[in-house]
C-alpha cells in the first residue's frame, strides 16, 4: 500500500480515461498530459494506460509501505526520495518505508507518479480515472487526502529500461507556441480577429483547471451569430462573448455553445496541459494534414527503439 | 453528400485533427433530433474503424476518432452512406421515463418569474410544464444532463442575467426555449421551475444515466413531502 502523508494541491488517480460515453455527456477525462503517463508506464513495463497519480503544481508526500518501482513523468517537481533528489523519467526502486516527497513544479504543471503494476482502484464506467468535476472514479471520486491508502496492482511485464530518452521526454514539455488547426466556426471570425488570435500572446489564467485552460489578455471580437450547442473536443479554442478564449482540456463538457476559432493539435495537447498559470502562450496555424503528420510522427517515435535507455 | 439535402445539409466539418462534425440541421427541431438519433444509432451499432466517441447535440453529431487508425476522409466515406433522409418526423420513443418533479417552494425558485412571463399563475405554469410531452434530444454539458424538446412556448424564458453559483442536483431548468435537468450541483443560469428527487446520473448504476437520447419523458408533479421522502430514499 501507498499511504498519503500530504495530499498536495490536487492529486488524483488517472489513467487514459473513459471513451464511448459521450452520448451520455461523460467526458473522456484521464491524465491531462496523457503522453507523460504513457511514457512513464511503458518505462516500467506497465500497460500504457495503467493508473497513476497526477500531481498538480504542488505534489503529495507518499509513504511506500512495501517496496515498489516508480517512475516520475511529466513536469519536473524537484521530488525527493528519503531526502535524495529523484530524477524525472527514470525507473527507481523505492524501499519499504520509503518516503517520496514530490515537491513543487518548477516548470510545467502536472507530474505523474507511475508505479510498477499500476494503482489498483476500482474501475468505474470502464476507467480508473478520477472525474474531479462530477466526483466519480479514482479513489472515491475525489482528489487524495492525508491518510488515504492506495493499493498497487500486480506487475505484468518487465521494465523496458532505466530511463526515458531526453528527446522523447521533451514531447511532454511546455511549449511557447501551441499549434492549432482551423476551428469548426473558424470562418465566423473576421480575418483580422483570426490574425490577432495567431499573433497575440495570451496569459494562462489562475482559474484554469482540468476542464479548460482559460486565457487572459486583449479580448478577441467574438462573432455576433449564436451557435447551436454542439459536441466539442479537448483542444478546442472557444471564444465566449467576452472574447477571452477557453481551451478545453480532458475533463471538458461534452457539448458547448461558444464558437471555436481553432483546435490545438493532438501532438500539442500534452504541452497544453503543462501550461502554468501566469505563463504566456501563442498560437500558430497548421493544416489538418500537418497536424496529422506531427501526431503520427510522435506516436511512431513512442514505439521506436531508443526511447527507453538502459 | 446526398444531392437532395436542403441548404447544404448534412455538412461535414473537421472539428479538430481527431474529430469530424456532422451538421444535420440548422437548429433544435424534432426533424434534426430524428436525424441525429438515426445516425447515432447506426454508428453505435456498427462503429467504423478508429471511432473513439460520439457526441450528439440538437442538430449535429460529433464523431471523435483516433488519427492513428483513420482519417477525416475515411470517416466521411463511412458516414455519408448512413445520412438519414432529410425531413423525417421524430420516430416514436422506444421508452418513456416518468420523472417526478416538485414544482413548489425552494424546489422552484424561478417558477413565479416564468409564470409571470407567460401571463399565468405559478400553479398554472407548473401544470403546463408537467402536462407537456417531452423527448430527450441529447445529453451533454455534464454527465447525465438531459436537453429536452417540447417546452410549451409560453414558458420560454431567457436565462438569468447572473448565473447562480450553485444549482441543486435534480433541478428542472428553462433557458429560452430549452428545458433540461441538472444531474449534479453546478453553477448555472437556467430558470429553475422544479426539482426531481431522482438521481439523474449515478456512476455505479447500470446504465449510469437515468435518461438516454431519444427517450420520451413525462413529468409527474409531486408535493414537497413526497419529494423529501424520495430524495432521502435514493441510493
Amino acid at each position: 500500500m501507498i499511504r498519503v502523508l500530504v495530499p498536495g494541491l490536487l492529486t488524483t488517480v488517472q489513467d487514459l480515461g473513459r471513451s464511448g460515453l459521450g452520448a451520455f455527456g461523460v467526458p473522456i477525462g484521464g491524465a491531462a498530459d496523457a503522453h507523460a503517463l504513457r511514457l512513464g508506464n511503458l518505462l516500467l513495463g506497465n500497460d500504457e494506460g495503467a493508473a497513476a497519480l497526477e500531481a498538480t503544481l504542488v505534489g503529495p508526500e507518499l509513504l511506500f509501505e512495501e517496496a515498489a518501482v516508480v517512475a516520475l513523468a511529466g513536469a519536473p517537481f524537484g521530488a525527493q526520495l528519503d531526502g535524495v533528489p529523484l530524477p524525472v523519467w527514470e525507473a527507481v526502486k523505492v524501499p519499504a518505508g520509503g518516503r517520496l516527497a514530490m515537491g513543487r513544479a518548477f516548470s510545467g504543471t502536472r507530474a505523474y507518479v507511475c508505479v510498477r503494476g499500476g494503482l489498483d482502484v476500482p474501475s468505474v464506467l470502464g476507467s480508473r480515472a478520477t472525474d474531479v468535476a462530477t466526483g466519480f472514479g479514482g479513489l472515491d471520486g475525489r482528489p487524495l487526502r492525508a491518510g488515504d491508502r492506495l493499493s498497487v496492482g500486480t506487475a505484468r511485464g518487465e521494465p523496458r529500461g532505466r530511463r526515458v530518452d531526453a528527446a522523447a521526454a521533451r514531447w511532454s514539455g511546455p511549449r511557447r507556441r501551441l499549434r492549432v488547426t482551423r476551428g469548426p466556426q473558424g470562418d465566423w471570425f473576421r480575418e483580422d480577429v483570426v490574425e490577432a488570435f495567431l499573433s497575440r500572446p495570451f496569459r494562462v489564467s489562475a482559474s484554469s483547471s482540468r476542464t479548460g485552460v482559460r486565457l487572459e489578455g486583449k479580448p478577441l471580437a467574438a462573432p455576433t451569430r449564436s451557435l447551436v450547442t454542439e459536441g466539442v473536443v479537448a483542444g478546442a479554442v472557444q471564444v465566449p462573448p467576452a472574447g477571452l478564449p477557453i481551451v478545453l482540456l480532458v475533463e471538458h463538457p461534452s457539448t458547448g455553445g461558444y464558437p471555436k476559432i481553432g483546435s490545438v493539435i493532438s501532438a500539442d495537447l500534452s504541452a497544453l496541459a503543462q501550461l502554468r498559470p501566469g505563463e504566456e502562450v501563442r498560437f500558430a496555424r497548421v493544416s489538418f494534414e500537418e497536424a496529422r503528420r506531427l501526431f503520427l510522427d510522435r506516436e511512431a517515435r513512442l514505439g521506436a527503439p531508443g526511447v527507453f535507455l538502459p | 453528400m446526398t444531392k437532395d439535402a436542403p441548404a447544404g445539409l448534412p455538412r461535414l466539418l473537421p472539428a479538430s485533427d481527431a474529430a469530424l462534425l456532422v451538421v444535420l440541421g440548422e437548429g433544435p427541431s424534432e426533424e434534426a433530433t430524428e436525424a441525429v438519433l438515426a445516425l447515432l444509432a447506426e454508428l453505435a451499432a456498427r462503429p467504423p474503424r478508429g471511432l473513439v466517441d460520439l457526441r450528439p447535440a440538437y442538430a449535429s453529431l460529433l464523431v471523435v476518432f483516433d488519427p492513428r487508425t483513420t482519417t477525416h476522409a475515411e470517416l466521411a466515406r463511412a458516414v455519408e452512406p448512413l445520412f438519414p433522409p432529410p425531413g423525417h418526423p421524430l420516430a416514436p420513443a422506444a421508452r418513456c421515463v416518468e420523472v417526478p418533479v416538485c414544482y413548489e417552494g425552494d424546489c422552484a425558485p424561478d417558477l413565479a418569474d416564468v409564470a409571470c412571463g407567460a401571463g399565468l399563475s405559478p400553479e398554472e405554469a407548473a401544470e403546463l410544464h408537467a402536462a407537456a410531452p417531452y423527448r430527450v434530444a441529447f445529453l451533454g454539458f455534464s454527465p447525465g444532463f438531459a436537453y429536452l424538446l417540447g417546452l410549451p412556448s409560453p414558458l420560454a424564458t431567457p436565462r438569468l442575467a447572473a448565473p447562480r453559483l450553485v444549482v441543486p442536483a435534480g433541478s428542472v431548468g428553462i433557458a429560452g426555449g430549452q428545458t433540461g435537468l441538472y444531474p449534479r450541483a453546478t453553477p448555472g443560469g437556467w430558470r429553475l421551475v422544479g426539482r426531481t428527487p431522482l438521481a439523474l446520473f449515478s456512476p455505479s448504476r447500470e446504465p449510469a444515466a437515468l435518461l438516454a437520447p431519444g427517450d420520451a419523458v413525462r413529468f409527474v408533479a409531486i408535493p414537497r413531502r413526497e419529494f423529501d421522502l424520495l430524495h432521502r430514499e435514493r441510493p
